[in-house]
């Protein structure tokens, strides 16, 4: 077993223990702080897979803004003083049996799946610049659209968020 | 068992746990959170496919759907904040109502 493996093991253990922190808890906070770990260790999964551009891409989008955004959605909709930070549970025994069930069937069709061999990816030694590259050629029309879709959400979400109705209205 | 099993094993379990997080889970912001995970299992799995070919399709594709689920959350969020300064409650269960009651 390399070092690389135990990292691996490491990233994959914390995170399937912050996704059990997320479901267990009834601590909204805390179930926000969890998938910020889940997240990070993803983020470390990724690099060891040789996608080094999506890990800081992880990094910097979810850890840094996606995140910060859900734990200001938090302090700004539940008192922090009272008991309403906590959440609690419903549809408990049907939703255990349908992700239960999920699970069950996708690996059972894993387990009877013939993988085909691994191709070697190792030719690629530049890929930072790669992905670069690609994206500015032949991915260039759906990278606009997404850049669009980027401006549209903002606007919308700013629009949505802020109390301006009174004054469309007038 | 091989590496790549298990990294489908718990790309597997995060989507099932997303999902569970997404039926049980009484407030909106722990929906918006299971999205999330559900979204980023989906991602492992891409990039896991993508590091055993040449090629680097799975990984930009994960980079869109990063970019799709930023938009949702913002705009999840702000629909969030909308609904709790109106109905002063953020689990959906208890909003039955389109309109305020006179």
């Amino acid at each position: 077993m390399t070092l690389e493996d135990i990292i691996l093991y490491l990233f994959m253990g914390s995170s399937v223990a912050a996704v059990l922190v997320m479901i267990l808890n009834r601590n909204i906070f805390y179930a926000a702080l969890g998938l910020l770990v889940c997240l990070i260790s993803l983020s470390g999964i990724f690099a060891l897979l040789q996608a080094e551009f999506l890990a800081v891409t992880q990094l910097l989008i979810y850890a840094g803004g996606v995140l910060i955004l859900i734990i200001f959605g938090i302090m700004l909709t539940n008192r922090i003083s009272g008991k309403s930070l906590q959440t609690d549970s419903h549809n408990v025994f049907i939703g255990i049996v349908f992700s239960a069930g999920f699970f069950g069937v996708i690996s059972f069709s894993f387990y009877n799946t013939e993988l085909s061999p691994v191709e070697n990816n190792l030719n690629i030694v530049n890929h930072m610049g790669t992905v670069g590259t690609e994206l500015m050629s032949t991915y260039a029309a759906p990278f606009e659209v997404s850049g669009i879709l980027l401006l549209v959400c903002l606007i919308g979400a700013a629009l949505t968020a802020s109390s301006f109705k009174k004054n469309l209205n007038g | 068992m091989a590496k790549i099993d298990l990294l489908f094993y718990l790309g597997t379990f995060l989507f099932c746990s997303g999902l569970l997080i997404v039926f049980t889970k009484k407030n909106a912001i722990m929906v918006l959170l299971g999205i999330e995970l559900m979204l980023n299992a989906a991602n492992l799995n891409l990039v896991l496919f993508n590091s055993q070919k040449t090629g680097l399709d799975g990984q930009l594709f994960a980079l869109f759907v990063i970019i799709v689920a930023v938009c949702e959350a913002a705009v999840g969020i702000a629909i969030i904040l909308k609904t709790y300064h109106y109905y002063h409650t953020s689990v959906p269960d208890q909003i039955s109502e389109l309109k305020e009651k006179p």
